[in-house]
Parts: structure tokens; sequence; C-alpha cells
């Protein structure tokens, strides 16, 4: 592939995501739709990568859009970007679910939490994503073992960090750094600022 | 917690790997805290890169549905915000529920009026635009609602009832024979939302049984409180709750 694709450091999203969402708080539809392109699959990604389940992803991701809409008004452009707001709500919303009820069952077998490894399982044409893709797993493999292990359960399987320790047979406290450590070297390798 | 064990809280805070009990702790530690705040932020804008990485193709009968889906769901009013960045989802908030409210009451009346309690309401045009509609109707209405609930408390010597319809999105505090409040002093109301306090008005101090139609719409709080402050009402607790009650589910 030599598509001329500038790898940034930055997400790869409309630039005018900020002003859109400020159009969506004095309750603009049209801009609401705007930024449902922007980041409906994105948000729906974020559903699948921690709940797997299509359908349940799917109402998540719904609820999740929803909500962009019914508190747009609320968010402050100087806590984070927008589209940062919109995907912490998305992956805060995952895990709510994940660790509901009927759903914490089946997270209990410590072989297939070991075994789980973030699912890029649809195939994709945005050249954006898949350079996104690609930047990620680089960056995963920078992570020493135990950091990639506790960043990874966290995040694509909503484990708390207690959850993790248990799961690694690790001291919490020592889980508790690791996924410092491991966001920070993540973060860099990223070129993440904020 | 210690402060240092809470700083090393960051990486587990920005991937929602904390319980509710440690990310109320957490956020109270983070409203005063630069250096956990940059952080926090860093990593999130991380998670969010993870995030992006993720993103898969969407079916088109979704996009209609939501599109059609806001159009029935009314927005939020602004200010406010700082409320959002603890709401939890669902059951997640009602969980928080009595726990953080008295939480939080009791950590608002230790710090006073410091800036861990941000108070971003305009507060003189709420209390007239309030004052307006607070009509025996509107407390009729949410007391005759289809979908009211309710809950007691013992308040001050007498008998306080919470009722909440979630179909107004209101609630109405009833008391019965309660005591008057200590001189120059005023009960006053409170919606706890995910560890912040937010006014929900001041009760009329002369009389002793009263329904009073909470100021402002409940919008997802997890419950109320009545304090007792100086006449006048304050911006934040100052003072430990006479009453704590979970907004019924």
């Amino acid at each position: 592939m030599k598509e001329p694709v500038r790898i940034g450091a930055r997400p790869s999203v409309k630039p005018d995501l900020q002003r859109l969402l400020h159009e969506v708080a004095l309750g603009d539809q049209e801009a609401f739709a705007a930024v449902y392109d922007a980041v409906a699959g994105s948000v729906l990604g974020v559903a699948r990568a921690v709940l797997r389940d299509q359908a349940q992803s799917e109402e998540v991701a719904q609820d999740v859009l929803v909500e962009v809409w019914r508190t747009a008004p609320r968010y402050r452009p100087e806590r984070g970007t927008a589209i940062n707001w919109i995907l912490t709500l998305a992956h805060r919303r995952a895990v709510d679910r994940v660790r509901s009820v009927e759903a914490a069952a089946a997270r209990d077998t410590k072989a297939a939490l070991l075994d789980h490894q973030p699912a890029y399982d649809q195939v994709t044409e945005e050249v954006e994503t898949r350079l996104e893709q690609e930047q990620v797993r680089r960056c995963l493999r920078t992570l020493t073992e135990l950091q990639r292990q506790s960043v990874t359960l966290a995040y694509y399987r909503g484990l708390t960090y207690r959850e993790v320790a248990e799961a690694l047979a690790l001291p919490v406290g020592t889980v508790k750094t690791r996924l410092r450590d491991g966001l920070i070297r993540l973060r860099d390798c990223l070129g993440v600022t904020a | 917690m210690i402060a240092t064990d809470l700083h090393a809280l960051t990486g587990a805070y920005a991937l929602h790997a904390l319980h509710d009990d440690e990310r109320a702790a957490f956020e109270h530690h983070l409203a005063s805290c630069d250096a956990c705040g940059q952080e926090v932020a860093e990593f999130t804008a991380t998670v969010g890169r993870l995030a992006l990485a993720s993103t898969v193709r969407t079916r088109p009968a979704m996009r209609e549905q939501v599109l059609e889906r806001i159009t029935m769901v009314r927005q939020v009013p602004p200010g406010a915000a700082v409320l959002e960045r603890v709401r939890r989802g669902g059951r997640g908030g009602r969980a928080l529920g009595r726990w953080a409210l008295a939480a939080c009451v009791a950590a608002a009346a230790a710090f006073g009026g410091t800036a861990v309690w941000q108070y971003e309401r305009a507060q003189g045009a709420v209390d007239r635009a309030a004052q307006a509609e607070r009509h025996a109707e509107d407390v009729a209405g949410v007391l005759a609602a289809p979908d009211a609930r309710s809950r007691s408390v013992k308040v001050a010597g007498g008998a306080g009832t919470l009722v909440v319809s979630a179909s107004r999105d209101r609630a109405v505090f009833a008391v019965s024979r309660m005591a008057p409040p200590p001189g120059g002093k005023v009960y006053q109301l409170w919606f706890a939302d995910g560890g912040k306090m937010r006014s929900a008005g001041l009760m009329d101090p002369g009389r002793s049984s009263q329904a009073v139609l909470m100021q402002g719409a409940v919008d997802g709080a997890s419950g109320i409180g009545v304090t007792v402050e100086p006449a006048g009402g304050s911006k934040q607790p100052t003072s430990a709750p006479i009453a704590l009650l979970s907004v019924p589910a």
C-alpha cells in the first residue's frame, strides 16, 4: 500500500466535530446526523470490542448516540475533544453492560480471559482506520507483557483493576501501576497530547 | 485512601477499571489535583485511540433508527456540566445511591466553599424561573402522575416523602409536622448526582407541613438530601444532611 496518507499523531476525525456538537446542543437534528456519520462507526466499534455480541453492541451504540444528542448541551470543550467525550461515553457504557449480572458469569474463566486478543475482526476499507489499527498494534507491542495484559483486560474486557489482578494472580498495587505505566508508554508511542 | 494511592489510579480511571465507590473517591481527588487532571486527559485521549482503531461499519438501518429516536428525546438544559462527567447509565447510577449522597454531602460540608464543589448554575435566574413554575398544579401533577414513585424518611421530628415522576422528570418533597429550622436558618433541598450536589431549592421556614416542587429536573439524580443552611440558602451544602433518600427507581 502506498497511499499518500499522513500517519499522524492525531485521531482521524472530522475537524469540525466540535462545532457540529455545538449546533446539536442547540437542537439541530441535521448537525446530529453529521455527528452520527462521523462517529457511529467508532462508537459501534468500541461496543463491539468490549461486548463481542453484535445485537448487544448495536443496542449500546444506539443508546450512546442518543445520549450524545441528549447531553450535547453539557459538553464542555475545555474538558476534552468532542470525539474523546463521545468515545469515553461509549466505552463506559459498554463496560457497564459487560459488568451487568448476566455477563459477569461468562467472564470468569481465566483461560478465556488470557486468550483474549483485541478483535479487529471487521474488514474495513477505511484507510484511516487501518492506519490507526496498525499504530495501535505496533504500540501495544512496545508494552511489557504485564502492561499489555493489564491494559487489554481492562479496556477490551471491561475488567476492574482488581479483577485484572485476580485474573493475572498479581497484587492489586502491581496492576494499578502497570495500567498507568502501560498507558504512559502507549501515550508516548502514539504521540498523544491533550 | 491517601492521595498518593489515588494518584496511581489515573490509568485505571481512564480505562473505566474502577468500581463505583473508588471512582467517586478518585473524582473527588481529581477535582483538586491538577497533575492528575492532565494525566487523565492524556490517558483519555490515548484510550480514545484504542477506540478509533476499533472502528467498524454500521448498518444503514441503525442510522435511521437513531435519527428517529432523537426526535423523541428531550435535550438536557445547558449548565451543570460537572454532573455529566460522573454520571453513570442505568443501574450504575442507582448503585451509587445513598452512599454517594452521604459522602458528597458530608464532604461538601467539610470542604465548605472550595472549588471542589463547583456550582455552575446561574442561580438567580434559575431561582426566579423555578418560583414562577412552583404552582400547586405542578405539585399535583407529579403526585398524580401514573408513574409516580415514592419513598419516605423521618426528617426533623416529622415525616418526609419524596415523590418522583420519571415521565415528568420532576420530584416533590412533602413533609408533615417538621420542626422549624433554627433561627436564621432554612431547610434546603438537594439533588445528588454522581458525587455532586445541585440545589433543588428551599423549603418555606414558616410551615411545618408543605409539599415542595423540587427545583430543576431530576435528570438522573441518584438521590436527594435535606440540609440546614443560612437564610437564603447555600450554593453547596455547608452542614451534614438531616435526611437522605435515594430516588425511587
